[in-house]
């Protein structure tokens, strides 16, 4: 049973998109959670459905959805105040530094972040390294597990298959509310996966594309 | 945002005229172009909060989508695809293009203070 466990993205939605599964499944069982979100996706492109934001407002408009979203995953919720697409151009050492502070604090037992390169958007691969780099750095017997989310195409055959591949359809209708929080993002992202099965409806293509939260668990031997 | 008032959002602009103003200029298809369709390419440029003056504003298009270009002293702002727009903060100009699902594709800002970070 884990201890605690820390959820390392860049964006508001990454949470709720990539693990809210698994984690609304460690809340059940009273396991306390803290997401560590790197920016308030100042540069996403959805703008809401009917539009309803724009360039200036998102920050404020995400910030708030983060926190609905974070309230109904009951998960503890801390920003860290960098700016969306700009990650990958931060000091590698000071943001690793920064998540290594925290997860000093916390202790958790286990950390989900991005897999380096295998993310698909540049912040991705950038918090997902910085997260790894973080744990690196700590003490190598208080060093929580890590587990790396890849989402690139073909991220298979390069890596081969994920070591955990977690079933989240029996809290799909939870998942599907926390997306839903995310307001300015959700329609815009669950259309995408629409087009790719036209005939069903959202929520049965968001489950085909989102009921399944997988891993691969970092190894730091050297 | 609303659709594009041309006379409206051309005498904007004007009112900055021989300013010195902060300009947020964008443009990005999104960083998952090319993981949803392997044949797109991803493309996006950003400049925030660069400080420039600028002596000649014109707003020009067809009613569905407008160009706009700014003259500075040595040299040019410019942006295609333009179709909204509204005032932030009552001293901030924001235009902006969308495609058909509402995501951003452009964005052009002029304020007379710094956009927010």
């Amino acid at each position: 049973m884990e201890k605690h466990v820390v959820v390392i993205y860049p964006h508001p939605d990454d949470e709720s998109f990539g693990a809210s599964g698994t984690i609304a499944q460690y809340r059940k069982q009273g396991i306390p959670v803290t997401y560590l979100c790197g920016t308030l996706g100042e540069m996403g492109r959805n703008m809401g459905s009917p539009l309803f934001a724009n360039r200036e407002t998102l920050p404020d408009i995400r910030k708030e959805e983060l926190i609905n979203a974070c309230a109904k995953l009951d998960v503890e919720l801390r920003m860290l105040g960098y700016r969306d697409k700009t990650i990958e151009f931060e000091d590698r050492d000071e943001v690793s530094e920064h998540l290594k502070g925290i997860l000093e604090e916390i202790q958790p037992s286990l950390v989900l972040t991005h897999y380096p390169e295998y993310a698909v958007h540049p912040d991705h691969n950038a918090m997902g390294a910085a997260a790894i780099e973080a744990v690196r750095l700590m003490d190598p017997e208080n060093r929580p597990k890590v587990w790396a989310q890849a989402i690139s195409n073909g991220h298979v055959k390069e890596l081969g298959k994920p070591d955990i591949s977690n079933d989240v359809t029996p809290v799909f209708d939870h998942k599907m509310d926390v997306i839903l929080a995310h307001k300015s993002q959700a329609s815009g992202i669950l259309g995408q996966f629409q087009e790719n099965w036209a005939t069903e409806d959202m929520k049965e293509a968001a489950k085909k594309q989102l009921g399944k939260e997988q891993f691969y668990i970092w190894d730091f031997r050297e | 945002m609303k659709p594009i008032e041309h006379e409206k959002v051309q005498q904007l602009m004007q009112t900055y005229i021989n300013k010195d103003v902060y300009i947020h200029l964008e443009t990005t298809n999104g960083a998952y172009a090319g993981h949803f369709n392997d044949k797109a390419y991803n493309v996006g440029a950003y400049i925030r909060n660069a400080k420039l003056n600028y002596s000649q504003a014109k707003l020009i298009g067809d009613g569905k989508s407008y160009r706009a270009g700014l003259k500075t002293e040595l040299g040019w702002v410019y942006a295609e695809g333009l179709t909204d727009w509204t005032m932030h903060k009552e001293d901030q100009l924001l235009l902006a293009g969308h495609d058909r699902e509402g995501r951003l594709m452009v964005a052009l800002h002029i304020s007379e203070t710094p956009l927010g970070q």
